[in-house]
Parts: C-alpha cells; structure tokens; sequence
C-alpha cells in the first residue's frame, strides 16, 4: 500500500473574540488559535480527525513547510496519505494549544487590556480548556462531530477528555500512552523541570520578555530532565551505553560521556525553540489532570456519560505512563460497558515509543480506524 | 508480547454452534483467550452480544480488531482483576482450558466475573487417543494437533477428569455438550466417543 506524505502545509489561523472563562476561573477575551489540516472535510463534514499535542508539540502534525523541508511535521510518519491515519479518507486537524508558543495565543502574546505580552500574568491553563477551545475550533470549521480525537501522552488525555466533555462530537478516540492523572512521581519531575526554569535568574517571574532575555538555563534543565524519563533505561543504555565522546576521561566538569553532550544538545535545542512560561503552563496542565475527581475520584462515574468507542495503547518500556495506568483506563470503560480495544505494544523506547515507527503498533491504529466510519 | 504460556490454537469451530445456542439474546461476554475474535464477532451478528475478547498474541490481537471486535491485550494468566465480580453474563474459555497454567485460578476468576461459565476441551478419553497411548504414542488428532515436544497442552484431560474437577470445586454444571470429529453430538459413553466436549457452569452457592 502507498505510504506518502501530505506534502507542503501551510499553518492557519484563526481569531476568536468570544470570551472564554477558564477552569481556574480566569477569563481571556479574545484569542487566536494557531491550527494544520491535511485532506479533504467530506460533503457531510464527517470525517475529521482532531490530533492533540503533547508537551513540546504543536499544530505542526505532518508534512513539511515550503520555506523549511527539514521542519517534518511530529507526527508524520503515522499521517498522510496511505499512512495509519490515512489523508486520502481523513480529514486530520492539528492545533496549538491555547497557551502555546507556536502561534495561538499564549504568554509571549499581546494582552489586549494592556497592550503588553501577558508574560507572568498568563493564566493557567487545563486540559478541559484546551478541550473546550478546540470544541470551538471545530465549530467554526463546521465540524459537528468528529470521527475521532487521537493523542498521545498529554494529548490522550485530551482525546479523553473530549469524550467526556463533549460526548456527543466524538465518535472514537485513541488514546496512547496516557494515564487518567498523574502520579505523585510524575508530579515530583514536573516539579523539578518548574523549579529549574523559575529560579533561574533571568526569569524574571515570567517577564523576561521586556528584559530581552530567556531563562535558558532553566529551560536546558527542564528538557533534560523530561528527556530522560521519556526513555527507558534500555534505550538510553542501548544508544548510548557509557561512550565517550573522546576516547579518555577528562577529569573535569566538561562532556566526558555521550549521554551528557546528547542531553546538552536537546536542552540548547529546546531553549532555543521554547517558550518558558508555556511550559510553565503545560506541565500544570498535566498535573492538574484528574477527570475522576470531581466524581469522588471514580473514574467509571467520570466516564458515564461518554458515547465514544475506544482505542487504548500502552508501551511495555513506558515508565512515565506505564501499561497500569492505561489498565485503568480501560477498566473504567469496561465498567460503562464502552466499546474499547486495548493494546500493549512491547517497545524498548520508553514514553517516547508513541512516536516512533513500530509496525505492531501502526498497523493496530490502522485496523482501528479502517473500522471507524466517515 | 512475552508469553508465560502458548495458548491452545481454536482448531475447529464445532463448539461455536453449541456456546451460540446458550448465549441468550443481547448478553454480554468475556471471551478469554478469543484468537481471531470470530467467535465474539459471530455472537454478536447472531446474538446481539456485547462484550470483550482478552487475547496475548499481537497478531491475534490485530486479527481480532479487524473482525470488528473490542479485543484487551492481556495474558490471563495474570487474572482478571481487571474486571469486577459479576460483570458478564457468560465467561467463555473455548479450546484454552488445556493450555493455561492455573486451572483452578482461571476457572475461580471465570465464575467471580460471571454469572455462568463456558469451556470447550479436547477430551484425551477420546477413544482414537486412547489407541495411540496403548500403542505407545502420545496422541496426535484433530483436536490434538501437537506433537509431544511442541505442543501448548500442558493439562490433559478427560471429561470424567473435569466432572470431578468441578465437584470438587463448587461449580454446578448446567449444560454440557460431547461431539465427535465431525461436530455430531455423542450421547452414548461420551468419554470414549466424544472428542470435544463444551460445559456450561456455574457456581454452587449461586
């Protein structure tokens, strides 16, 4: 079957100038979301698939950009024509998170009440508003109800959360990689990555903008932290083992070890593409994560309103949300008798397997989506 | 996926007919060890039936989500304590029952998440197997399709081996169904004629 790729993208926008009162009820007049879309919306609109980022992600889900071929989008080697998630049949949205730094409106943007970047005083932001704001995305682009909402990590919560805060717009979703919270663990790195980015010195309690300047260090560390829990021990031992860069210990404090100039090397990448105070905000999204809660923390009850059909994918090696967390999900889907298949994929490469090109796991979301109607 | 055991291959669907005639109208069931899932798919064309199939094997997973049915990755082996008691109208276990490990476990956790259990098995009283073992061999049949050194059977049984089995283990049988080769039914010395016999159980107290 013929593999290929959306080809050239243009990103979109959109302009938004009814309110949206957030979770944590602050209140953010006007926006813009910055959105991707790949294949043809059908006559009866019915065949739309949302794809939800995770943390570092963005609208930019598959093809490449005319004026940058090295810019693929994070998604593209399941989206395309022919791919997994099949253009030729789908029609596939891709969008910004509110909050984001690719875009749609977030901390680096204008705040309209002072005519100044929101910086610091950008408000938190939660997975049920992301979900909300997409809603009215779709909306505007005419689309009632869609095929599916698929995301991994972060993005399988929101694929999650669509189905139960909008049961009637979502017929399927697959969500991979996920967990229905965060552990006190998982809460712990994010802690870590916060902490490393708000001390360092030229943060300036999220103004840093007006000072011209970016919390790189901190920005350095987060990544370097998240990176190492989205592999697995395996994997990093694999690639890396204890190589040196050079063939001798240096006994100093610069690179002696592969894996140390490896993780320089994504932090300076990260630091240099990434918005502090968007991660900021994403990694409390994350924690903040619960949809059980408001029910006594029952997930099942949580769940009972929801009309979706279900696909639910772990990896073996996954340490940051592991096979049991997405056990639990399934489990709460049993107990409402939802339609939903689960599967664990055996992968070395920890968290990150998700977006990696495995033929077990590619050819499962395949099948499923072969099943799904349009 | 690693696999602590080798499931028993669904060689034959004769004791389709026979589970399809028990499962009432719209009921939900847990399929345990489901393959390809055509048995739940089949249940649910004719029946109207709900419910999930567990399988290990990636590619039966695969196959079974191509039949259109809900399929959950896991080794059964490790129980159900996925699933709440009394979940399902029937627990099926159709041409496993030999292969699993933890027999007693397995059946314990089929009649909690049950009202009412379902196992198909190859009976090694089979009057052809018995000729094999007296002439020296270890059997080798349609319903035991295995040679000695690769076969997923570890648990060999006769239908008078399970009858005991489920007296001494509080289940109280409610069907049970011996067929031949060709999937008629044996009515007469059903341990000597019969080579698959299908139970349906459920517990004492219930």
């Amino acid at each position: 079957m013929s593999q290929g790729s959306v080809g050239i993208v243009k990103p979109k926008m959109m302009q938004f100038d009814e309110p949206i009162e957030l979770q944590g009820r602050a209140r953010i007049d006007s926006y813009q979301l910055a959105y991707e879309s790949y294949g043809e919306l059908n006559a009866e609109r019915s065949n739309a698939i949302l794809v939800c980022h995770a943390l570092n992600a963005s609208h930019h889900v598959a093809g490449i950009y005319a004026d940058q071929t090295e810019n693929v989008g994070w998604w593209d080697n399941l989206i395309g024509p022919g791919k997994p998630v099949d253009t030729e049949r789908f029609f596939v949205l891709g969008v910004n998170n509110l909050g984001g730094c690719h875009g749609s409106t977030g901390p680096s943007s204008i705040d309209p009440r002072t005519g100044k970047q929101w910086g610091g005083d950008f408000p938190v932001v939660t997975v049920e508003d992301w979900v909300e704001v997409q809603a009215r995305l779709a909306s505007r682009l005419g689309i009632d109800q869609f095929a599916a909402v698929v995301g991994g990590s972060l993005g399988g919560m929101q694929a999650l959360q669509w189905t139960i805060d909008q049961p009637e717009r979502v017929r399927n979703a697959l969500v991979i990689a996920a967990a229905p919270k965060l552990s006190a663990q998982n809460i712990a790195f994010n802690e870590v990555a916060r902490t490393a980015i708000t001390s360092d010195p030229e943060f300036h309690g999220g103004n840093y903008y007006e000072h011209d300047v970016v919390p790189r260090r901190g920005l350095r560390i987060a990544r370097m932290i998240g990176h190492i829990t989205y592999l697995s021990d395996d994997a990093m031992d694999a690639k890396f083992g204890r190589n040196l860069r050079e063939d001798v210990l240096k006994f100093n404090f610069d690179i002696d070890f592969q894996i140390e100039s490896y993780l320089r090397y994504q932090g300076d990448k990260f630091a240099d593409t990434f918005d502090a105070n968007t991660y900021l905000r994403i990694t409390k999204a994350l924690d903040y994560f619960d949809p059980a809660a408001s029910y006594g923390g029952d997930l099942t009850a949580a769940m009972k309103n929801s009309k979706s059909d279900y696909l639910v994918v772990s990896f073996t090696s996954d340490w940051r949300f592991s096979p049991e967390r997405s056990r639990e999900l399934v489990k709460a889907m049993v107990e409402n008798r939802l339609n939903v298949s689960y599967a664990e994929i055996e992968a070395p490469h920890g968290h990150d397997a998700f977006l990696m090109n495995d033929a077990i796991y590619h050819n499962l979301i395949r099948a499923y989506l072969e099943r799904v109607s349009t | 996926m690693s696999s602590s055991v080798t499931r028993g291959k669904r060689t034959s669907r004769r004791d389709f007919d026979t589970i399809t005639g028990w499962i009432g109208h719209g009921a939900h069931v847990l399929d345990l060890g489901c393959g390809d899932g055509s048995l739940l798919r089949h249940l649910g064309q004719v029946r109207y039936a709900t419910g999930y199939g567990i399988e290990l094997d990636d590619h039966k997973v695969l196959a079974s989500l191509k039949n259109g049915i809900n399929v959950l990755q896991a080794d059964l082996e490790a129980g159900l304590s996925g699933f709440e008691n009394d979940s399902f109208d029937y627990v099926i276990l159709s041409l496993t029952l030999q292969a699993v490990r933890h027999t007693e476990r397995i059946v314990g956790e089929m009649l909690r998440v049950g009202r009412e259990a379902i196992v198909t098995f190859p009976n090694f009283g089979y009057w052809r197997h018995r000729l094999q073992v007296m002439m020296g061999r270890v059997p080798v049949s349609r319903e035991l399709p295995y040679q000695w050194y690769d076969t997923p059977n570890i648990h060999v049984l006769t239908i008078d081996d399970f009858e005991i089995f489920c007296a001494g283990h509080g289940m109280r049988v409610r069907e049970r169904v011996v067929l031949n080769e060709a999937g008629d039914e044996i009515r007469i010395l059903p341990n000597l004629l019969g080579a698959l016999a299908v139970y349906r159980f459920d517990k004492w107290s219930a």
